[in-house]
């Protein structure tokens, strides 16, 4: 991967974008910028505007106010040149099912401009990166759903960008498959490569992102690295409590006065900051299970939803 | 810290890039070479078909039409037909699957590919496939006894050209319809009822003078009377003029399949 210059700004700038379907404002005064060999993690429910937010920086969509930039680049304007040194792997498999594992990355190899005498390496390496070396000659339909996922990770991968954005690169996938492309992820951290992500599961952005953006209703409500995000607004440790509703509402009703944030979950309340919390009120809120605080508290506590 | 002064590479952004063009086409090659033998299949079947029940059987009862032996009427008519089978029908159905069943040109989108470049290869490829494919009804009927001629050489040229035009008529309907059933509509409504003024079977000349004013806005008709002239001798005039209206379809469709191609993938 090529390393960009020192002062080149951002590997991605969105300034006051907005984005409108109809009645419905998609993306609202969206500011957001991505440093250079950071991995950002955009955690957000499904309607947040995430999706639209990868559309509009391949300038597949184009925004109604405000200015984006990729790679240096002006989007839409020059959005061709900013998604030839940029890789995409979309949230919705769009592979050629027609073809094999290879010829699909063929395909790609020549879009980006891979000079034909290198096509063949580089498609190798992007097959021995997913681990499909010894699937090249399998017709996409006989690939696994795990399978076709790294493959379309593979063919964002294949002109070894600068840049690469993941739609929710592991919904719909099971645990051991996701835990696989966590440690492809991680890798290409590793490398340096720039890295927009968005996912709406926690644990993801947890343990790849170097900066989560929260975003609920088409902006960003809060950013920072996930300690830094949790410290600020869910503390450390947070109580959890069960039981019929008129407890759960006098348990509220005492951490508030006590100054503790606290969110609904279902059928319990969990109580943040508790490890700020005096012994007397511990008590007085009664028997509670101690956990973690996690990110999910944090996107809560800010966005008044849930993640799924 | 201006973009301008530290941008990567200077790699050519043109509007057209033939490399987006190129990989376009190696796409459909890949994919061709899983259905050719099919699509060669129907392509000769079919016209054969034609010739059989039309040739020798209504042929019979019918010595010449506008001086030529029924056979080379209907073996040069047939050409315009599959012209239209090969280029209206991938246009509306693969346009239409690729776009909102298989994301593929989202796909393509995303990918240093602009629309334009998109709609320019998608339809130059459907338009090549329709120029072999509706060249094949002529060597059918060389068998049936059409004598080859020099002109027919241009045949394949003609048949690209209303190929691409009727790509372009089901590329912009594949961005009209909401379901693929759809399409049943405009098979049988619009495209069916072209044969009957298009000189394929029989002469537009035995029509009500409406049907042959009509004949004049349906682009089948100047493909099927530039085939025969390429075939049996040239009418300078007449067929610069039906140059000039199958050029002008495709034109118009071609505006009118970007626009919709851009409407619904660049939302």
């Amino acid at each position: 991967m090529t390393t960009p210059p020192r002062d080149a700004g951002p590997a991605i700038v969105l300034a006051g974008v907005v984005k409108r379907f109809g009645s419905i404002t998609a993306v609202n005064e969206l500011d957001l910028d991505v440093s250079y060999g950071t991995v950002l993690g955009l955690l957000g429910p499904n309607g947040a505007g995430k999706s639209t937010t990868m559309r509009l920086l391949t300038g597949q969509t184009e925004p109604d106010e405000g200015t984006i930039s990729v790679l240096g680049h002006p989007v839409p304007e020059r959005s061709k040149q900013a998604r030839l040194r940029m890789g995409v792997v979309p949230q919705q498999d769009n592979l050629d099912t027609e073809l094999t594992t290879r010829q699909n990355l063929d395909v790609f190899a020549a879009l980006y401009r891979i000079p034909r005498g290198r096509r063949r390496t580089a498609v190798d390496s992007a097959l021995a990166l997913v681990g499909l070396t010894d699937r090249a000659d399998s017709k996409v339909t006989d690939l696994s759903g795990g399978m076709r996922r790294r493959l379309l990770i593979a063919r964002g991968l294949v002109h070894r960008p600068d840049l690469v954005l993941l739609d929710e690169p592991t919904v719909g996938l099971d645990p051991q498959v996701r835990q696989e492309l966590w440690g492809l992820i991680d890798r290409l951290r590793t490398e340096g490569v720039t890295i927009l992500m968005s996912t709406h599961y926690i644990e993801e952005a947890e343990r790849l992102a170097d900066d989560v953006a929260v975003m609920s209703h088409g902006r960003v409500v809060a950013r920072g690295a996930p300690l830094t995000l949790l410290s600020e607004h869910a503390g450390t440790e947070a109580l959890e409590f069960f039981g019929p509703p008129e407890n759960l509402g006098r348990i509220e009703a005492l951490a508030r006065a006590a100054g503790l944030p606290t969110r609904r979950t279902g059928p319990s309340v969990s109580v943040l900051r508790a490890e700020s919390a005096p012994a007397a009120l511990v008590d007085a809120l009664g028997s509670g299970s101690r956990r973690a605080a996690t990110l999910e508290d944090v996107f809560v506590l800010l966005t008044g939803e849930r993640l799924e | 810290m201006t973009s301008t002064t530290n941008s990567p590479a200077p790699t050519a952004v043109r509007r057209y890039e033939w490399v987006a063009f190129e990989a376009i086409w190696v796409r459909e090659l890949t994919l061709f070479r899983r259905y050719w033998a099919s699509s060669t299949f129907s392509a000769i079947i079919q016209p054969t078909i034609y010739l059989l029940a039309f040739g020798l059987g209504v042929g019979t009862l019918i010595s010449s039409v506008d001086g030529l032996s029924y056979v080379e009427y209907v073996g040069t008519g047939t050409v315009a037909m599959a012209v239209l089978f090969a280029s209206a029908f991938p246009g509306m159905f693969s346009t239409f699957v690729r776009r909102t069943f298989q994301h593929s040109y989202d796909a393509l989108l995303a990918a240093p590919v602009d629309i334009e470049e998109l709609v320019l290869a998608e339809g130059t490829w459907i338009a090549a496939k329709a120029g072999v494919f509706g060249s094949i009804p002529l060597v059918v009927t060389f068998f049936f006894g059409l004598t080859p001629t020099w002109g027919m050489l241009v045949v394949p040229f003609v048949a690209f050209l209303a190929g691409l035009g009727w790509a372009y008529f089901g590329m912009w309907q594949s961005t009209v319809v909401k379901t693929i059933d759809a399409f049943t509509y405009i098979t049988s409504a619009v495209l069916t009822p072209l044969f009957l003024v298009a000189g394929t079977f029989f002469p537009i000349s035995n029509l009500p003078p409406v049907l042959q004013v009509l004949a004049q806005l349906n682009p089948l008709f100047h493909c099927v009377q530039l085939v025969r002239d390429a075939c049996f001798g040239w009418q300078p005039l007449a067929d610069l003029y039906h140059f000039a209206v199958l050029l002008a379809f495709a034109l118009l469709m071609w505006e009118l399949a970007s626009t919709g191609m851009r409407r619904r993938l660049l939302a």
